[in-house]
């Protein structure tokens, strides 16, 4: 295919072609958005809205996919080596820019004020690392995958083989993450049930790295970031338009700031949010004491929920309440074991719900110096292990295989945190805005004329969003709403009163994010599988047409595992994503920095380091994670005290690579000086990725294979 | 093949590079919001803990990944070891 670079085509000709396809494609999405906000005020229904946002960019991915479909290695595997510097920069944008990004990240900061900058500082500033210590010396090895470094520096098959199984870990988690929030917006988006909407999306993540490998995957990901970064900024822009009048909101949003401030103190003196949140402790408190005793306590439920059945049969209730109690007594729990984590769970969720609404700007909250210290460490630890992990991410790492050379590796990093700057730049604007709105409009309101946007969420999952009249005064209080941090970036134009044609764009851009996120973990896995493991070290005289086919059936398996996986709705997927840049610092950052910058450094190790790294933060977020701890305990419920026992320096679960990353390096250098030193050729190997070229010719373009 | 002096200088003026830019780095991420407690004066209406995480931080860390391909790619020129092109 000329459009995406054939081999005989000079460099600049194939940059002028890009700049022009590209120049053309984001013209006509926004030409495709103007025709559907005119459709809409002509009365087009919404569900035709979704229909044709989700039909119209998920067949133009496959497009792209099927225009870049290839079985050369070098193609499929680093897209040809020739990717421009700054169209690789806007493929990494969308690669790290994930369905966290795109609909957790301005959620997190609604949620948690200040706390939530943690993300938006570790996910830039790990790309300081990726510059600096990995980039450039990645580029300059040359090879396809990340574990292929490792096998090379650190001689043979099982550091190579400890990198394939951490990739595999890392990229897991993280994909299963992507595709629980496909599910997510193509449920909203289309109405169609959670899991089919899974596989509807999933069929766009695999017609197309499925048919081009890396080089499709590249391609699409820049239409997938044009489309992500125009759906981010536009709904803000309109709200900061609306508010302030000025359509620079990440400029002008520290005004209305100051406004949610004057409202938090007001709602936390309130005495209607007051009586509220006494209920939900009440509610803790009886679990408290439900808990000291469970078998009265389920005796004792399960007689109240029979006699309400009773008394309402006597008195000839309505059929639908008499259901409703049934249905209540029937959902009691079966045995102790279950009844213990049903009365953990009430306690701690309600203990959750009782406390007052966060101060926004304030930093580290807490009740006296203490619990200030405690939550600061935490933010500090939280930064260092999404730097550190972005830093050590395979599917990022191995984007920097594919440019043309050192120096263009280098530029093309900077392009990367640009474009990515330019989402995260944003997102604190957005959280702000959105607090705004729900602390302004929506609080307050009577309960009769809630805005139907609340409903529609509702009906998706009520999880994300509930509003129950908890004190029954028909007015909505602010701790009456239980809202996910989820559905915050989704839900802000209705929430800000936008048109719905916005709506559907902004889950057109976080269904292209959670793709093109996809896209290049699912290849990440498939490639570790194929190149790594199957041609490394299985069958090193296997054919390329062989290993590109193996590479694309395990691809299909891994991408139907991981979708499996999400249907069953794991944890939250801000966890699950935390947890894969744990893994992925605590294995890969040592290894690989110590690999280029340290000569000593040696096999023994650099194997010993990574699992050693590996395992404390698994064993850490296994004894302090509640649902790691259950599934790992066979059922049994995390209680405050167990946590308490089990919790290091106070660090939470999320961070576990604070302990991974620094044993990880004290392993490596303390193995490596206790064993001999690398021979010459390692050496050598070193030197070679250190300079661009070491006599000034040209270096050969890629490894030879 | 062996590493001459000019090669080794080249590599001694990356690592210090790298060092000076970790420095700043270090302190925009770490030290500024060890502190941020304490920073909490208005700039032009943000908190200014605030305003250096959600957004002073992000723009330090775009220069220094753009000096670094600046710096490095006209030492790689003036040190001779720079990729011919293409």
């Amino acid at each position: 295919m000329g459009m995406f670079g054939s081999t005989n085509q000079s460099q600049s000709d194939f940059k002028k072609g890009l700049n022009k396809v590209y120049g053309w494609y984001t013209g006509g999405f926004i030409g495709f958005v103007i025709v559907l906000a005119i459709l809409e005020q002509l009365g087009l229904p919404r569900n035709w809205i979704g229909y044709l946002f989700l039909a119209a960019t998920v067949l133009l991915y496959a497009g792209i996919g099927v225009m870049s479909r290839t079985s050369d290695a070098a193609e499929y595997y680093v897209a040809g080596r020739r990717v421009p510097a700054m169209y690789n920069g806007m493929a990494t944008g969308a690669d790290w820019m994930s369905a966290a990004s795109f609909i957790g990240m301005a959620g997190t900061l609604y949620l948690t004020g200040y706390g939530g900058l943690a993300f938006i500082l570790g996910w830039t500033g790990g790309y300081c690392l990726v510059a600096l210590f990995l980039a450039p010396y990645l580029r300059k090895f040359g090879q396809f995958t990340i574990p292929d470094f490792l096998g090379a520096r650190y001689e043979g098959n099982l550091p190579r083989l400890i990198g394939v199984f951490a990739a595999i870990l890392c990229s897991f988690t993280y994909v299963v993450a992507q595709i629980y929030g496909v599910g997510l917006i193509t449920a909203r988006l289309t109405g169609l049930a959670f899991e089919i909407g899974i596989f509807a999306g999933l069929g766009g993540i695999l017609v197309c790295s499925f048919l081009g490998g890396m080089r499709a995957v590249t391609w699409t990901q820049v239409a997938q970031y044009v489309i992500l970064i125009i759906a981010y900024l536009l709904p803000v822009i309109w709200l900061s338009v609306k508010h302030t009048g000025v359509p620079v909101p990440q400029a002008v949003y520290g005004y209305t700031l100051q406004k949610v401030t004057a409202k938090e103190e007001q709602l936390l003196k309130d005495p209607k949010e007051l009586e509220v949140r006494d209920i939900f402790k009440a509610r803790s408190e009886a679990a408290v004491a439900k808990l000291k005793d469970v078998p009265a306590a389920m005796a004792a439920d399960k007689a109240a929920a029979q006699k309400k059945v009773d008394d309402l049969k006597a008195a000839n209730g309505a059929v639908a309440d008499i259901r409703a109690a049934e249905a209540a007594l029937a959902a009691l729990p079966k045995d102790e074991v279950a009844a213990r984590a049903a009365y953990t769970a009430a306690r701690v969720g309600n203990a959750a719900r009782s406390a007052p609404p966060i101060r926004h700007a304030q930093p580290y909250p807490g009740k006296d110096e203490a619990a200030q210290d405690i939550s600061r460490k935490n933010f500090l630890a939280l930064v260092f292990c999404l730097m550190i992990g972005t830093a050590a991410l395979p599917h990022i790492l191995m984007r920097y295989y594919t440019v043309p050379s050192v120096k263009e590796a280098r530029q093309s990093v900077s392009w990367s945190l640009f474009f990515i700057f330019l989402l995260y730049f944003t997102a604190p604007a957005l959280a702000v805005l959105a607090k705004y709105e729900v602390y302004t409009v929506l609080v307050n309101t009577p309960f009769d004329n809630l805005p139907g946007w609340i409903a529609r969420w509702n009906a998706v999952d009520p999880t994300l969003l509930s509003v129950v009249d908890i004190n029954k005064d028909g007015i909505l209080q602010l701790a009456e709403i239980n809202i996910g941090g989820d559905i915050i970036v989704l839900a802000t134009p209705e929430i800000g009163g936008l048109p719905y044609v916005v709506s559907g764009m902004v889950a057109a851009g976080g269904l292209a994010a959670a793709l093109s996120t996809a896209d290049g973990l699912l290849l990440t896995i498939a490639n570790a599988l194929s190149h790594d493991l199957y041609y490394k070290v299985l069958d090193p005289n296997a054919s390329t047409a062989r290993r590109v086919m193996v590479s694309k059936v395990l691809l299909l398996v891994v991408a139907l595992l991981a979708a499996y996986v999400a249907a069953q709705k794991p944890a939250d997927i801000l966890f699950l994503v935390s947890a894969a840049f744990s893994f992925a610092a605590a294995a890969f950052f040592p290894a690989l920095t110590l690999g280029i910058f340290w000569k000593r450094a040696n096999r023994w190790g650099a194997s010993l380091g990574m699992v050693a790294g590996l395992g404390v933060t698994f064993y850490y977020m296994m004894t302090t994670q509640p649902w790691l701890y259950k599934l790992t305990h066979s059922g049994a419920a995390l209680t405050p005290e167990i946590l308490k026992a089990n919790t290091w320096w106070d660090i939470a679960p999320i961070s576990a690579g604070l302990f991974g990353v620094p044993l990880g390096f004290a392993v490596i250098i303390i193995v490596s000086l206790l064993t001999k030193a690398p021979g010459k050729e390692i050496q050598e190997l070193v030197e070679h990725v250190r300079y661009p070229s070491l006599d000034g010719k040209v270096a050969a373009a890629g490894a030879g294979h | 093949m062996e590493l001459s002096a000019k090669h080794q200088e080249y590599w001694s003026k990356n690592l210090r590079i790298t060092a000076i830019l970790m420095g700043i780095w270090f302190f925009v991420t770490f030290v500024m919001t060890y502190f941020a407690r304490e920073l909490t004066f208005s700039f032009f209406g943000w908190p200014f803990s605030f305003w250096v995480a959600a957004q002073g931080a992000l723009v330090v860390y775009c220069v220094i990944i753009w000096f670094y391909a600046r710096y490095m790619n006209n030492l790689d020129n003036e040190y001779g070891v720079a990729e011919g092109e293409e």
